[in-house]
């Protein structure tokens, strides 16, 4: 007992120390899609980077660790999230000259709270064989009785679709988005589940025509040999050209309240909205940078140019408990 | 006067341990009668009872599975000899070193719509769309049920074996004298023999479902678990996931209470300490070729195939699979994992050692109370680790203010509260293996040692510690497996720097993309082998 007590001591005491110059990073992202954006920020300026990922749970752990929480920064993959920590009252102010010339008044936070680094459209693939490219093709139009039993998507509680629901409400109100969704659930092929990826391989496999997926996921499946064939099976469709425009998703970094090394979460967050992670952006995660006139990946750019839904985010963030209480309502998942 | 002193101290250690353990889920609950319910009041009109009924046939599911698999093989390896007896008794513990979320993952590429199987078959018939054929459909309830029974079901054959080699033979040779067929004997002396050991097993396999959050998350299988996720994370609302948490209690409770229903009036002792080796059915001809494919087919679907698909994977993207981290990944899980094991093990030695001495009223609320963190899913224990811990924390953090002095995150921000969550959770495991093995103690070993002035401590040390090993090796084997294997809460609680192999893992395996992981999804499943070595060779010497 006594030597355990001893080794369980000792295990505490031996943790690394800290070192000066660092930034600790919360990250909902996976790290080895930042990776190499955070080891070229580590060689530009010395600062070395601490990640800590999870898919679920880090706001709650920001909360609760309050003054003492040793996060700078955190790293999210939507934008509900990034206005989440904002109502909660755990970011602090980007005050950056170089942030706000990097990014457009309407991808980030009026009172600089948060910052959005690279854009997502929420796509629809079609099937080439059987359907072709759709492009009138409207969100609305997923609950039409033609493409029954063709659609495939993920949970309806992901972050993604639970913001593009979000985005339904905001445009027609609630009583109609939920006529829409048992629409759409009717058109199902299968239960949702996998992530974006398996929705388009099922589509190559015949499962289903339709499937829901944003556009990075695209690029990254022909860079893949294995899933190439998959990507090559369809079209990405942009939808509601001819109104409003298509969803579009933000991944985003807020500065913690009580950040320890906030001169170097700042860094950070000028670095990664600047050309260099803009390109390392576009180029290995095939996203859409946020920073204007950055050149897209020369695939991204053959997707040609789109109309972006204007909504602004917080005006569609507001929806989004109301967009999850509509899935459940539904049965959307089950 | 020193008897009265001495069973105080055990009184002591074992109501400390058990409050301890207990706290977390005390703070849960008193969590979950915070105001605030119209999130529950929602979930409670809309999804609630589908996620209850998925949970019970799960639980349920998995159990009877376990048995139908198990039980068989327990028996088999224990009394009779058939070809390639004496390596399936080893080779069937191997998939409790396999992480569900592997073994879902690996068969759901193989029997996906898209995946090689369905692909064959359709070339094979010239099948071209789904509605052509019906093909068993995996990411359903079925198919979590299989997965995690695959993976569970190496706790219940541990046990049974266990349980039908430390029985007294004699039962079993009587039966045979009195003319009862192999067949009859196996239910009308084994089974019931060993019954509290069987049920101990699936109240374990029963917990150990229920908290599975990677498998059915991974199959879109709504369970009471991903709903406490969705509440939590979705609705934002802790005192509504507090409140499910509460209802997944309550089954659990009810599992516990049917558990102890069982074992009522059962006293069973173990006269002969020896282990009986020798078969006692020899199988020839047909029967041994049946026993042999049975526990062959069991292999090669919750072991061999798997790490066969592993080892492809690794194979095709190693330059992506390698990293050189991988020792240090390692190192981190094994580290942990030996702690929890090591502590788990003495405390609950302590603890079920007070159950059997104490005169005490209600001597097994202690043990009750310290396993209740087992019912926990990951992320719930989490959190419910989370909050005493806090508090603890800040009231030092207060009283130390006016010194200007401040531990900050020092227990929160460290290791310690991934191992008091560990041993919070795994407790349970490490109780149940030795309460079991305790209980085939005869206490007239007790009242000998006594009578020859040793007094409690002492008999613990000198004549049941030796008696319990092989039951403590395998108590401990199960925390330590369990420990490599944990995600969900190592993912919320592990502080800056400390990855280990699953969470390693499993960001690849959330992306889809377990192939570049599959170096280190190896690395767990090897890890896990050499205390299932240690525990194998002790049981040869043993015998």
């Amino acid at each position: 007992m006594k030597k355990t007590l001893a080794l369980v001591v000792g295990l505490i005491i031996s943790a690394p120390a800290v070192a000066t110059d660092v930034v600790n990073i919360y990250s909902f992202r996976q790290p080895f899609l930042i990776k190499p954006i955070l080891d070229d920020f580590t060689q530009q300026t010395g600062i070395k980077t601490n990640v800590v990922f999870a898919k679920k749970g880090l706001i709650e752990r920001v909360k609760r660790e309050g003054k003492h929480s040793k996060a700078d920064l955190v790293l999210t993959s939507n934008f509900s999230a990034l206005i989440q920590l904002e109502e909660l009252k755990l970011t602090q102010t980007i005050d950056s000259e170089q942030v706000n010339k990097n990014v457009p008044a309407a991808f980030r936070d009026g009172d600089g709270q948060w910052v959005a680094l690279t854009k997502r459209v929420r796509n629809v693939y079609s099937s080439k064989e059987r359907l072709g490219p759709l492009p009138e093709l409207s969100y609305e139009d997923l609950a039409a009785p033609e493409y029954k039993g063709q659609i495939c998507t993920r949970s309806g509680k992901h972050p993604y679709n639970l913001g593009l629901v979000a985005s339904m409400i905001a445009h027609h109100g609630e009583v109609q988005t939920k006529t829409w969704l048992e629409g759409v659930k009717a058109n199902l092929a299968r239960k949702p589940q996998g992530n974006d990826r398996a929705q388009v391989k099922a589509v190559k496999e015949g499962l289903c025509n339709l499937a829901l997926g944003n556009s990075y996921y695209l690029g990254k499946m022909l860079q893949d040999e294995a899933q190439k064939p998959w990507a090559d099976a369809v079209n990405i469709n942009f939808p509601n050209q001819t109104n409003r425009g298509s969803h579009i998703n933000v991944s985003g970094a807020v500065i913690t309240k009580y950040a320890k090394n906030p001169e170097n979460a700042l860094k950070l967050i000028e670095y990664m909205t600047d050309n260099k992670a803009q390109n390392m952006y576009a180029s290995l995660n095939m996203e859409y940078p946020v920073k204007p006139g950055v050149k897209l990946s020369s695939l991204v750019a053959s997707w040609g140019s789109f109309k972006e839904d204007s909504l602004p985010l917080d005006e569609i963030s507001k929806y989004r408990p109301l967009a999850l209480k509509l899935i459940d309502e539904v049965k959307f998942d089950l | 006067m020193t008897y009265k002193f001495q069973l105080s101290k055990w009184q002591l250690i074992a109501w400390s341990t058990g409050l301890l353990l207990s706290t977390p889920l005390f703070f849960l609950l008193v969590e979950s009668l915070q105001g605030d319910s119209e999130v529950f009041t929602h979930l409670w009109n809309t999804v609630l009872w589908d996620y209850i009924s998925n949970t019970v046939l799960l639980v349920l599911g998995v159990g009877l599975l376990s048995c139908l698999i198990a039980l068989p093989l327990g028996w088999l390896t224990a009394y009779c000899r058939f070809p390639g007896k004496q390596q399936f008794e080893w080779a069937l513990m191997l998939p409790l070193a396999m992480p569900t979320y592997i073994i879902a993952y690996v068969y759901t590429d193989l029997l996906d719509y898209a995946g090689p199987i369905q692909i064959t078959l359709r070339e094979w018939f010239g099948w071209q769309s789904p509605s052509d054929y019906w093909f068993f459909d995996i990411r359903t309830l079925p198919g979590a049920i299989i997965m995690i029974a695959l993976v569970l079901y190496p706790y219940l054959y541990l046990i049974f074996k266990t349980a039908l080699r430390e029985q007294s033979f004699k039962l079993v040779q009587a039966s045979q004298l009195m003319g009862l067929s192999a067949w009859k004997s196996f239910f009308k002396v084994s089974l019931v023999l060993s019954r509290g050991a069987i049920v101990a097993a699936l109240a374990l396999i029963s917990m150990e479902t229920m908290a599975d959050f990677a498998t059915v998350s991974y199959f879109a299988v709504s369970t009471l678990t991903t709903a406490v996720y969705d509440t939590w994370f979705g609705y934002y609302s802790l005192t509504a996931a507090a409140k499910i948490s509460g209802v997944m209690l309550l089954l659990l409770f009810l599992a516990l209470i049917t558990e102890r229903f069982s074992r009522r009036n059962q006293a069973v002792f173990e006269r002969q300490s020896s282990v009986n080796s020798e078969a006692l059915y020899i199988l020839k001809g047909k029967s041994a070729w049946l026993a042999t494919g049975f526990c062959s087919l069991i292999l090669i679907i919750s072991f061999i195939i798997p790490m066969v698909v592993l080892l492809k994977y690794a194979i095709t993207y190693f330059d992506q699979a390698w990293s050189s981290e991988f020792f240090s990944y390692a190192w981190q899980s094994l580290k942990v994992a030996a702690v929890v094991s090591v502590v788990t093990i003495v405390l609950s030695v302590l603890v079920v050692f007070y159950q059997r001495i104490a005169k005490q009223a209600n001597p097994l609320i202690p043990g009750r109370l310290a396993s209740t963190g087992y019912a926990l899913p990951g992320t719930v224990l989490a959190i419910a680790v989370l909050l005493p811990l806090t508090l603890l924390e800040n009231t030092i953090n207060r009283i130390l203010t006016p010194y200007d002095l401040d531990i900050g995150l020092l227990l929160t921000g460290s290791l310690l509260t991934i191992i008091f969550a560990y041993i919070v959770r795994f407790y349970a495991v490490a109780h149940g293996a030795i309460e079991s093995s305790f209980s085939r103690i005869s206490p007239s070993l007790d009242m000998a040692s006594q009578s020859m002035g040793k007094n409690q401590g002492r008999t613990l040390r000198l004549v049941h510690l030796p008696l319990l090993r092989r039951g403590l090796l395998t108590a401990g084997l199960l925390v330590f497996i369990e420990c490599m294997k944990e995600l969900p809460a190592a993912l919320l609680l592990r502080p800056f720097d400390f990855e280990s192999l699953a969470t390693h893992v499993f960001q690849y395996v959330s992306d889809e993309q377990l192939e570049l992981a599959s170096i280190s999804a190896l690395f767990i499943v090897v890890v896990g082998f050499i205390p299932l070595y240690f525990i194998n060779r002790s049981m040869e010497q043993r015998s």
